[in-house]
């Protein structure tokens, strides 16, 4: 591409048109990105009113699709409210790093086998890194904002985040182990097809690093059953109580975003990522050298927007845990499990190089029966329900 | 019958039973705590369900409803005061903030109280408006109460 | 580790935050998450209603008694009346008697349902408050068909009721109880055992059985720390004593008895209870006046009288004290919330602020009746 924009304008020196390049994908991947958490959020009120026996917007665009952009332009023409004793500088710092941290995984996110911005080869340390930005941010709200409640929610939400961040590091490194590569692409391609190819059903040590790594996913993004730093009763929105208009909508942004990102990875390190079977591939090849890609990335879309479902609904069922309790959790059980798992998987490499496939397919059948019974349970319980919203939309 | 073991016990104590309505027990105001604690431990009136005052021109009354779960009886004592009465927060701890309220209400202060400051009004607040010769200030504050 | 040198912070929760129900406010000193201290500052909703009963009269004060506690604002308009009428030596009929009845204890069932959607709020659960809410819509709507009012009925007035139920009000009572006991189930599946919301609320706060008496708590809170006392059954009032109904006392559910579980738990089994009362009252409800013949102005004869009748959150003692005219000589409200508040200041040193949250929030407490 690079050498196109060249093409058409010799006079150009090359670090202007890499310069344009990188440009054009850094606006792609940020509306991509305000794609999703917009979208998001407004998939999150319309479950959130159907858990709660009620519609949800339903007034902005057909079904309140577009109430999310109604949402961004009115913050935008908030007044930009500073307290007149907060820190200025650190007050209009805050919401970038927190924005960032969530912003810059896109990046390496592998949507497809070529369709990937950049092709870390370190990609997962780089997520982790980047995953870690949004302490500052946030520790910087709370305490910019010269308000006490802030400053308990930014200390409650700093040590959150750096105590969950150990199970996921680790429970990310049995999988780094099981690929032997950190780049996202190698260990999708280290994964198959089929679900007992992948690796969260290769032995049962992986299948609880991939609950460990999605409790504390979802603990890093301060999501209910651990959103004590925005624990509304008790903190009043916590560390961003301060804040209005755009600013308070960045961490919103990047909180829901967050969801997404949730999803990708544990779509890509556990659930073998964009691989489609070969069959498939050969026929969509048949329509265009496109179509594989195409494929892949609905895949991809597909393994991961169902974890978004299910964190929005464990948001809207599950109450909050107290900081103590939450404290206890990451360093009582999920971090010694989580290192138990990882021995585990060591051994299993050792013992089974080329693992056993009757664990594989086990596992895959386990998970099979929990899927349905969930499902069975849930139209069973509808069944008894006498409170019904006669509307035709799922959602 | 408790009614006669109570007057029985405390000779001190005058009854009234009006015609219509509840009756109760008049005890000098110095011997309220005695009195009380009395009734708490040997009678069993564990609770302490009311502690009011009532405005009656030249003195006030500061009136006790008791109850005791066990038997499920109540008594009622009645203390006139011109201005103080011991405190019963050592042998209720509801008497605690009922007293706080008849003092910001009434004006009765109550004396060995831990903690005695005015409960619903605020602090700077003049006169006790529960009171019948009560006049509320023209001005609090700055801000005028009157329309 | 000694040397290290930390201080309290003093902060201020409320007039205006989330979990105090209404305007109240604790100034609370902490180290952190640990309190030390919690002083509750209350005042903010005071209207001086006492005052005002004595200027009037009895059956101006009416309206009022609405205001005193509007979330469960019939049982406590049928405390005032009763209050009155047993000062005046009126006599109530009774099918007044059963409406009064009927319309408490549906009263009863959507003030719990308050609490307990307010309650799972403030832990974190957002879902059980709407779908309370949902469940009260029906029950305003029924209030609605008996008095006209969805939150400030002013239904029992002195003598009686002031309407009676129309047509279709049985089928639609009965349809509405039918719908309701399975919600109660529901709920349970939902959020009380839940594993999380246990551990938020079980052996938090635990008021032991003399504390409980000693600060005069009442209602579920006191027959949550082991007391078996509910006004209705001990000091028996209009048409209880032929109504069979069974009052919950907490044992320690999931706990020690007279913690903030037990607290709830007594809520929702309370409801079921209310549920039953509704049914029989439906079944026995004889026909006849619904108001006795009393003058526009009431002059009960000196004397003075004090009823405790059972609210949602309580017994409300009256204290009426007449001299014979047409307005009370003084009037004394004593609301269950009051004394509810003055037990935090004891509880609070040793918790955390969640619990505290989970605290305040189990003793069920509304501001207006705090401050009257």
């Amino acid at each position: 591409m690079i050498d196109q924009i060249l093409t058409w304008f010799p006079v150009m020196p090359t670090w202007v048109a890499h310069a344009i390049w990188y440009l054009i994908i850094i606006v792609l991947l940020i509306t991509f990105f305000s794609l999703f958490a917009g979208p998001v959020s407004w998939l999150e009120r319309r479950i959130a009113g159907r858990i709660m026996s009620r519609i949800g917007p339903n007034r902005v665009g057909p079904q309140g699709i577009i109430q999310w952009l109604a949402d961004g332009l009115k913050n935008f023409l908030k007044e930009d409210l500073i307290p007149a004793d907060a820190d200025k500088i650190l007050f209009r710092f805050a919401p970038y790093p927190v924005f960032l941290g969530v912003t810059l995984i896109l990046v390496t996110l592998p949507f497809s086998s070529l369709l990937i911005a950049a092709n870390i080869n370190v990609g997962i340390l780089y997520v982790v890194g980047s995953w870690g930005l949004v302490v500052i941010g946030i520790l910087a709200a709370g305490w910019a904002s010269n308000n006490k409640w802030a400053y308990f929610g930014g200390m409650r939400s700093a040590a959150q985040m750096v105590s969950y961040e150990i199970p996921i590091v680790v429970s990310i490194l049995t999988v780094v182990m099981m690929s032997g590569s950190l780049s996202l692409q190698s260990i999708i391609k280290a994964q198959g097809v089929y679900p007992w190819e992948w690796f969260v059903f290769s032995h049962p040590f992986a299948f609880i690093a991939f609950i460990i790594f999605f409790i504390s996913a979802v603990a890093e993004g301060s999501r209910t059953p651990f959103d004590l730093p925005e624990a509304e009763s008790e903190l009043v929105a916590g560390y961003c109580v301060e804040y209005s208009g755009m600013r308070f909508l960045f961490f919103f942004f990047a909180e829901w975003g967050n969801l997404y990102i949730i999803g990708a990875l544990a779509a890509t390190l556990f659930l073998g990522g964009w691989q489609i079977s070969d069959g498939l591939k050969e026929w969509a090849l048949s329509y265009g050298t496109i179509f594989p890609h195409v494929l892949e990335v609905i895949v991809f879309q597909i393994k991961a927007w169902i974890w978004v479902l299910l964190i929005i609904q464990m948001r809207w069922t599950l109450p909050r845990l107290r900081v103590d309790q939450l404290m206890n959790l990451s360093w009582k059980y999920l971090t010694p499990f989580a290192l138990i798992c990882l021995l585990g998987t060591c051994l299993w490499m050792v013992v089974f190089p080329h693992g056993v496939s009757y664990v594989s397919y086990a596992l895959v059948a386990i998970t099979a029966i929990v899927i349905v019974y969930y499902i069975w349970r849930v139209f069973w319980h509808l069944r008894f329900t006498k409170s019904k919203l006669n509307i035709k939309w799922i959602i | 019958m408790t009614y006669n073991m109570i007057k029985e016990k405390f000779t001190y104590l005058e009854e009234v039973r009006p015609e219509k309505g509840d009756g109760w027990f008049v005890v000098p105001s110095d011997k309220i705590v005695e009195v009380c604690k009395k009734l708490r431990d040997e009678f069993g009136f564990d609770c302490l369900s009311s502690l009011t005052g009532v405005d009656r021109g030249d003195h006030i009354e500061v009136v006790y409803h008791l109850h005791a779960y066990q038997k499920n009886e109540s008594v009622v004592l009645k203390v006139s005061t011109a201005s103080v009465v011991t405190t019963v927060s050592t042998v209720w701890a509801s008497a605690n903030w009922m007293e706080r309220e008849v003092f910001d209400l009434f004006g009765v202060k109550f004396e060995g109280h831990p903690d005695l400051r005015r409960i619903m009004l605020p602090e700077d607040w003049v006169g006790h408006p529960l009171k019948k010769d009560y006049k509320e200030e023209a001005e609090y504050q700055g801000m005028t109460t009157t329309r | 580790m000694g040397n290290i040198r930390t201080e309290e912070i003093t902060l201020s929760m409320g007039p205006q935050h989330p979990a105090t129900h209404g305007v109240l406010r604790l100034i609370v000193k902490t180290d952190g998450e640990v309190l030390h201290e919690a002083k509750s500052d209350m005042g903010y909703l005071h209207r001086g209603m006492e005052k005002v009963s004595e200027k009037v009269g009895y059956t101006g004060f009416q309206p009022y008694t609405d205001r005193i506690d509007y979330v469960c604002a019939m049982t406590c308009n049928q405390a005032y009346s009763t209050a009155v009428e047993k000062l005046a030596g009126i006599e109530v009929p009774e099918r007044a008697e059963y409406l009064r009845v009927i319309a408490s204890e549906l009263n009863r069932i959507s003030s719990h349902l308050i609490m307990i959607g307010v309650y799972s709020m403030d832990i974190g659960a957002f879902t059980p408050f709407i779908h309370g809410l949902r469940e009260r819509e029906t029950v305003n709507d029924l209030l609605e068909m008996l008095c006209g009012a969805r939150l400030t009925y002013n239904y029992a007035r002195i003598g009686g009721v002031s309407s009676d139920m129309p047509p279709n009000f049985k089928d639609k009572c009965i349809e509405f109880l039918d719908h309701f006991e399975p919600i109660v189930d529901e709920l349970n599946r939902l959020i009380s055992f839940n594993k999380i919301y246990i551990e938020r609320l079980a052996n938090i706060g635990v008021v032991s059985r003399e504390d409980a008496v000693s600060y005069n708590l009442v209602g579920p809170n006191l027959r949550a720390s082991g007391v078996n006392f509910d006004a209705r059954k001990n000091l028996p009032y209009s048409v209880y004593p032929k109504l069979d109904f069974n009052v919950p006392v907490g044992k320690g559910k999931m706990g020690t008895p007279g913690d903030c579980f037990d607290r709830y738990w007594m809520r929702i089994c309370e409801m079921l209870e209310s549920c039953k009362i509704v049914r029989q009252a439906l079944k026995q409800i004889p026909d006849g006046e619904i108001m006795a013949k009393v003058s526009r102005k009431i002059r009960p004869p000196a004397g003075e009288v004090y009823t405790r009748c059972e609210s949602s959150r309580g017994d409300i003692g009256f204290y009426i004290v007449s001299d014979g005219s047409d307005k009370p000589y003084r009037l004394k409200i004593r609301t269950g919330s009051f004394s509810a508040m003055s037990i935090i200041e004891k509880m609070a040193p040793g918790m955390m602020i969640a619990d505290l949250v989970s605290f305040f929030s189990s003793l069920d407490i509304v501001a207006p009746e705090v401050d009257r």
